[in-house]
């Protein structure tokens, strides 16, 4: 390519015989640039494009009338991202005319054997049938496309009604990442019901308790 | 013995083959690149298992930085061809009493990365092409009960492209007060869906713990 070959039409009978030569020319500062180049595009560039995770919220209710829609105690899971990356849960649902005599929350965090074990427990007989499912399609007993396989465990997860219904309530001091976190927890464990609502101020109470008892002893022990 | 005698010939390689695959690699990524615009604050996004990619237009991003400052994009980048930056700037600038000149309309819309300006600041900001100067005046957008000016960003941006999808993308050490006034906006508005920019991130299950 780069190499020009000069072939000289031989003169018959010339006396003086031209050297052949073949020029070469130095490709080193052009490979040098182009490395360069090279690395600069390969640092600047992200290859891996963000991805995003849905959420829907719930209607807000403006209407004082109006009451939350109801639902059973028994599967209800209660879950408050409290600071350092700390979580509360408690089961079943609190009356605030008993803030006298509220439950105690339960402390757990975001590694696999935390909250991922306390989901998957209650979510285990949806949670067989998704990846019962998965694996069908993927030892090819069922066959069905990529788009229409969401559809389907969607589905599944619609008339779902044993795992827990979670709501996700947040304590002021949480941050954004516990936030992703958790909801990221629903969708690995395959919850069929979650939504995020707004913490109650017994909540706030019953966390402010639970912290207060840790930091109330740690201050004890630091006098 | 006569001794074979080598011609003495200086070692050349040929580099052609090497250029040429270089060539190819640059183009490539010449191609491929997607210039990450400079934000105006530094943002490590949290990590989920969600595959699902970031929408290219009919977006309306919202940088949460650690600081609890919000600044606001339109489909991620330079103004794609719908061309309705510089429609809700300008339904902004009625609202608020302020005239913005062609040449503010065109810096506003070839801006490409998030902004964070009050209003008020917004002529000041277009006109200035000095870097620190910009990030001075990027406060991020007042959103307090009175002068809820976030809101009112959400508004034009759907009353002129009723398509547009709310994306939030938020530090991991953003404190929560911020996120849940931005989703409270949202959802007085009637925003009830939106997406959370994450990172790719594999989780691993192990069938065998949960079956007991």
């Amino acid at each position: 390519m780069a190499e020009i070959i000069q072939q000289e039409k031989g003169k018959r009978g010339g006396k003086k015989r031209a050297k052949r030569i073949i020029p070469h020319m130095d490709m080193t500062p052009m490979v040098d640039l182009m490395m360069l180049l090279i690395t600069f595009f390969m640092l600047t560039t992200s290859m891996a494009k963000a991805k995003v995770m849905d959420i829907t919220l719930p209607d807000k209710i403006t209407d004082p009338n109006q009451e939350a829609p109801k639902i059973s105690a028994s599967r209800t899971l209660n879950i408050i991202l409290g600071p350092e990356n700390k979580i509360f849960w408690y089961p079943g649902g609190v009356k605030p005319e008993e803030y006298n005599n509220l439950p105690p929350l339960m402390e757990t965090d975001f590694s696999p054997k935390g909250v991922r074990q306390l989901l998957l427990e209650r979510n285990r007989a949806l949670f067989r049938k998704i990846a019962d499912f998965k694996q069908q399609v993927i030892t090819g007993k069922i066959d069905i496309s990529q788009d229409s396989l969401a559809g389907a465990i969607r589905s599944l997860k619609n008339v779902d009604d044993t795992g827990p219904i979670v709501l996700i309530k947040a304590y002021k001091a949480a941050n954004y990442g516990n936030f992703v976190d958790i909801l990221d927890e629903m969708n690995i464990c395959g919850i069929a019901r979650y939504t995020f609502v707004d913490i109650a101020w017994y909540e706030e109470k019953m966390v402010e308790f639970a912290m207060g008892g840790a930091s109330a002893s740690s201050r004890t022990s630091s006098n | 013995m006569p001794k074979i005698k080598l011609p003495t010939k200086s070692p050349r390689i040929d580099m052609t083959p090497m250029v040429d695959t270089f060539c190819v690699i640059l183009i490539f990524l010449m191609l491929t690149a997607t210039m990450s615009s400079p934000e105006p604050a530094p943002v490590s996004t949290p990590y989920s298992i969600s595959e699902k990619p970031t929408p290219d237009f009919n977006a309306m991003t919202f940088l949460l930085s650690a600081d609890g400052k919000v600044f606001m994009n339109f489909d991620n980048g330079p103004d794609t061809l719908l061309k309705f930056r510089p429609k809700v700037l300008a339904e902004m600038g009625k609202r608020y009493g302020i005239e913005f000149t062609d040449a503010e309309y065109r810096e506003f819309e070839k801006y490409p990365s998030s902004m964070g300006v009050p209003i008020a600041q917004m002529k000041a900001f277009l006109s200035t092409q000095d870097g620190a100067a910009r990030k001075e005046l990027q406060v991020g957008i007042p959103m307090d009960s009175t002068d809820n000016q976030l809101a009112m960003w959400i508004q034009y941006a759907r009353t002129v492209n009723p398509n547009i999808q709310a994306v939030i993308r938020g530090d991991t050490q953003t404190e929560f007060p911020v996120v849940k006034r931005v989703l409270d906006i949202l959802q007085d508005l009637n925003v009830k869906r939106f997406s959370l920019i994450t990172s790719l991130e594999a989780a691993k299950i192990n069938l065998e713990e949960i079956q007991q």
